[in-house]
């Protein structure tokens, strides 16, 4: 049997396992509804402008997020990155801010900012340029020492060192950081919404999750819904950097340390 | 000397600009610092670190470990069986792609408001990255050390343990860091959803409160018990991989 | 003792076939020292594994009568274990036939000291050079206690002045332990320098091209071996027969 066709019927599997462990009572249907039931509650959901209004919310605070920490992480990582000092200097405070749990910042954000798309936005940028800044970083230390000493015996200025030498390097990892942040950015964006109730995917969620019984099958689709999102990010990100690194000679891998 | 004041040189001068510029505030919402460090040793060197801190720590090593564990060894089932792989490969990629603290509604539906939630969902969200980087590493074995197990009949738990586990150490490794910092998230959202003491909860019932430097001490602990677990990780991933890193730097020199 | 009979193998998948060995039969006899030349991507290294009960051979028959067998592989960057030190590395496969600890540390002491590498039971492979890493594959070999010993290619990557040290390693090793050696290289001058017969397979499709028994004395040295005037003869009989192979293969 084909890969494809054996990974189909694994989500088949799961597909039916998902609904008969509740109709053999095996679980209480009520909350665990089988997967007819939630996609039913996802189409009739998908009817009303209230829930495309809230994947759109939850893209948005992503995706702006997501391209704040990107400029930043990339442009920090590469000014750090290339002045060794500066390296040397921040190295003990990147590596004691960078496991700093976003989540912390959460009662903060809801503080400052309130239930808006700005204190979600606070988390997933706080969140995602970690990710970005130490790949970047992991990037330029990446260059090749041969190269940066005949860029030296050519007198290539600064701003050609980056250009050319710099950047091509640092590139890879950057994408490979976009990746993770992608990923990691989500979630934040969705945990913000949940926890703090600013608009989104998270705050149906919780307002599902506050509406009773017959509001679960909506619960679990919105959850599903998250899911899906998450699933396309992913595929998107890989895509990217399979598009951009297409004529890209390094060599990819991610980097331990991520 | 000098690349001991390099280290400490940044991380001084950005603590002392915090201890001056907000030295007699009285921003409500911004405290100075020695207020929110007063406010720190009354909240946190009391009762509050039994009730509160370490449950939560608790919660979360329990999770942690149980993940480590079932994500290994499915992680190791999975990436050793070429047709379980490829069956299990698409739906596991979707579950991963949930963000976890979606979950914890849910598991709350399923098991309560206890511990037991709390671990579940830590569970839940820690075993992804464990596992799939436990496959991509089980996967990745070198063939030509298999051959040399197989050659001299090195088999079974032997093999399991000191050939294919080994081998697959520096992703299970990577996978375990990225669970981590998902664990410490999920307990701190677990208890901001749903409990009634542990960290999450209590500093969410300061900000409420609007308890400002308490707030401040609880979001400045979370910080510290982030840091204090990655460098507790970095210890041990020393220990696991010093033959990678050590032949990683040897392969740069070339 | 070894017997290989009418042994073929092609390899089919990803869509594409390829046929490594056609028809191979040759035997070795108990103690003998054979080795086995060929061009490059002849099929020395399937031939090996199929031997080596690694490889499930396409038709024919393989009977080793002689247990254990031991295998030193081509790549020895890649046949020891990165996260286990020298020494852990020698026994790992004592271990694993339950052996007692004591005799175990007797073993592995024993097969480093005859590779000449007493002191470095405590380093990491990676942290050797590449000629004495390929002789902590041979300690391990030797420490398994094999009564038919594979090699394939082991020299094949080390500088030339290693190259020589170890030829005589194994030369010696053979001497002493009284094992079945089958040594696979590309290396006409180093096949008949170590072998008591050479067996040379053609260009692929791969057959025996011809069996060269060298009459030369049983104690060789680098020195005047090679520069035997009945050296020279054989290793341009060796080299004939393999130009010959080559130029028949359509
Ligand atoms: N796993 C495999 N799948 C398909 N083809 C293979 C495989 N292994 C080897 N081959 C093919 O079989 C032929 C013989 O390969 P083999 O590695 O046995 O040659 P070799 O004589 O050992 O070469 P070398 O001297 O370079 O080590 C080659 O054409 C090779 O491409
Ligand atoms: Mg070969």
């Amino acid at each position: 049997m084909s890969r494809a066709l054996l990974g189909a019927t694994g989500l088949l599997g799961l597909i039916a396992i998902g609904e008969a462990v509740p109709r053999l009572g095996l679980v209480p249907i009520q909350y665990a509804p089988p997967p007819s039931r939630i996609a039913a509650a996802l189409a009739s959901e998908a009817q009303q402008p209230r829930f495309w209004t809230a994947v759109g919310d939850t893209l948005r605070t992503w995706a702006e997020g997501l391209a704040i920490a990107l400029v930043a992480g990339v442009v920090l990582g590469v000014v750090i990155g290339s002045v060794p000092l500066l390296r040397a200097a921040t190295a003990s405070t990147i590596e004691f801010l960078r496991p700093i749990p976003s989540v912390a910042l959460i009662p903060l954000a809801a503080l400052l900012y309130g239930a808006t798309i700005t204190s979600t936005r606070v988390l997933v940028v706080y969140a995602a340029f970690w990710q970005v800044l130490v790949q970047v970083l992991h990037g330029v230390a990446d260059v090749d020492p041969v190269a940066h000493e005949t860029a030296r015996v050519y007198r290539l200025g600064r701003w050609a060192r980056v250009r050319y030498l710099i950047w091509p390097t640092a590139l890879p990892y950057a994408l490979t950081g976009l990746r993770l942040a992608a990923s990691v950015a989500l979630i934040l964006a969705i945990t913000g919404e949940l926890v703090i109730g600013s608009p989104g995917l998270g705050r149906e969620i919780a307002v599902a999750q506050g509406s009773g019984v017959s509001a679960v099958p909506t619960m679990y689709a919105y959850v599903v819904v998250t899911g899906l999102i998450g699933l396309c990010a992913n595929a998107f990100a890989r895509m990217g950097e399979r598009r951009i690194l297409a004529w890209h000679p390094a060599i990819r891998r991610e980097v331990a340390a991520a | 000397m000098r690349r001991i004041a390099i280290a400490l040189g940044l991380p001084v001068v950005l603590v002392a600009v915090w201890w001056f510029a907000s030295a007699g505030s009285t921003d409500f919402y911004r405290p100075a610092l020695s207020r929110i460090l007063l406010a720190f040793r009354e909240t946190w060197f009391g009762p509050r670190l039994f009730d509160d801190a370490l449950p939560s720590v608790g919660r979360l090593f329990a999770g942690y470990a149980l993940a480590l564990v079932l994500g290994v060894a499915l992680g190791t089932a999975i990436g050793a069986i070429p047709w379980l792989r490829a069956l299990l490969e698409p739906a596991l990629e979707f579950l991963r792609a949930i963000p976890p603290p979606v979950l914890v509604p849910i598991i709350i539906l399923i098991a309560g408001f206890g511990d037991l939630m709390k671990v579940i969902v830590i569970v839940s969200g820690c075993v992804w990255p464990i596992l799939l980087n436990t496959v991509e590493g089980v996967r990745g074995v070198d063939e030509v050390l298999a051959d040399t197990c197989r050659s001299y009949r090195i088999t079974g738990a032997m093999r399991l343990r000191h050939f294919v586990l080994r081998a697959a150490s520096p992703q299970i490794v990577t996978g375990a860091r990225q669970a981590l910092s998902i664990g410490i998230i999920l307990m701190v959202i677990s208890e901001m959803i749903a409990a009634s003491q542990g960290l999450g909860f209590t500093i969410v019932q300061f900000q409420r409160g609007f308890q400002i430097p308490e707030m401040w001490s609880g979001v400045l602990l979370l910080g510290l018990l982030g840091v204090g677990l990655s460098a507790l990780f970095q210890v041990f991933e020393r220990r696991i991989l010093i033959w990678y890193h050590g032949q990683r730097a040897e392969m740069r020199e070339w | 003792m070894l017997h290989v009979e009418g042994l073929s193998k092609v390899y089919d998948g990803h869509g594409r076939r390829t046929e490594a060995i056609a028809d191979i039969t040759f035997s070795v006899a108990e103690f003998e020292f054979a080795c086995v030349v060929g061009p490059s991507g002849c099929g020395k290294t399937t031939l090996l594994r199929c031997i080596a009960g690694l490889l499930a051979p396409t038709s024919g028959r393989i009977t080793v009568s002689g247990e254990p067998v031991a295998v030193v592989f081509q790549e020895y960057g890649r046949s020891l274990f990165p996260w286990m030190r020298v020494r852990d590395n020698v026994e790992l496969p004592l271990r694993a036939s339950h052996m007692k600890a004591q005799r175990r540390r007797e073993l592995v002491a024993e097969a480093l000291e005859s590779v000449g590498l007493s002191d470095v039971h405590n380093a990491y492979p990676w942290q050797l050079s590449g000629g004495m890493q390929q002789r902590v594959a041979i300690a391990r070999a030797i420490a398994y206690g094999p009564r038919v010993l594979l090699m394939d290619e082991p020299f094949a990557a080390v500088d030339a002045q290693t190259r020589a040290e170890l030829e005589d390693l194994i030369r010696s090793v053979w001497q002493r332990l009284g094992v079945t050696l089958l040594f696979i290289t590309h290396d006409i001058d180093e096949s008949v320098y170590l072998g008591q017969r050479v067996i040379v397979l053609s260009a692929s499709p791969t057959r025996v091209a011809e069996i060269v028994t060298v009459d030369l004395p049983a104690e060789r040295d680098q020195l005047t071996t090679r520069s035997d005037a009945r050296f020279a003869e054989l290793r341009t009989q060796v080299y004939a027969q393999i130009q010959k192979a080559k130029r028949s293969t359509p």
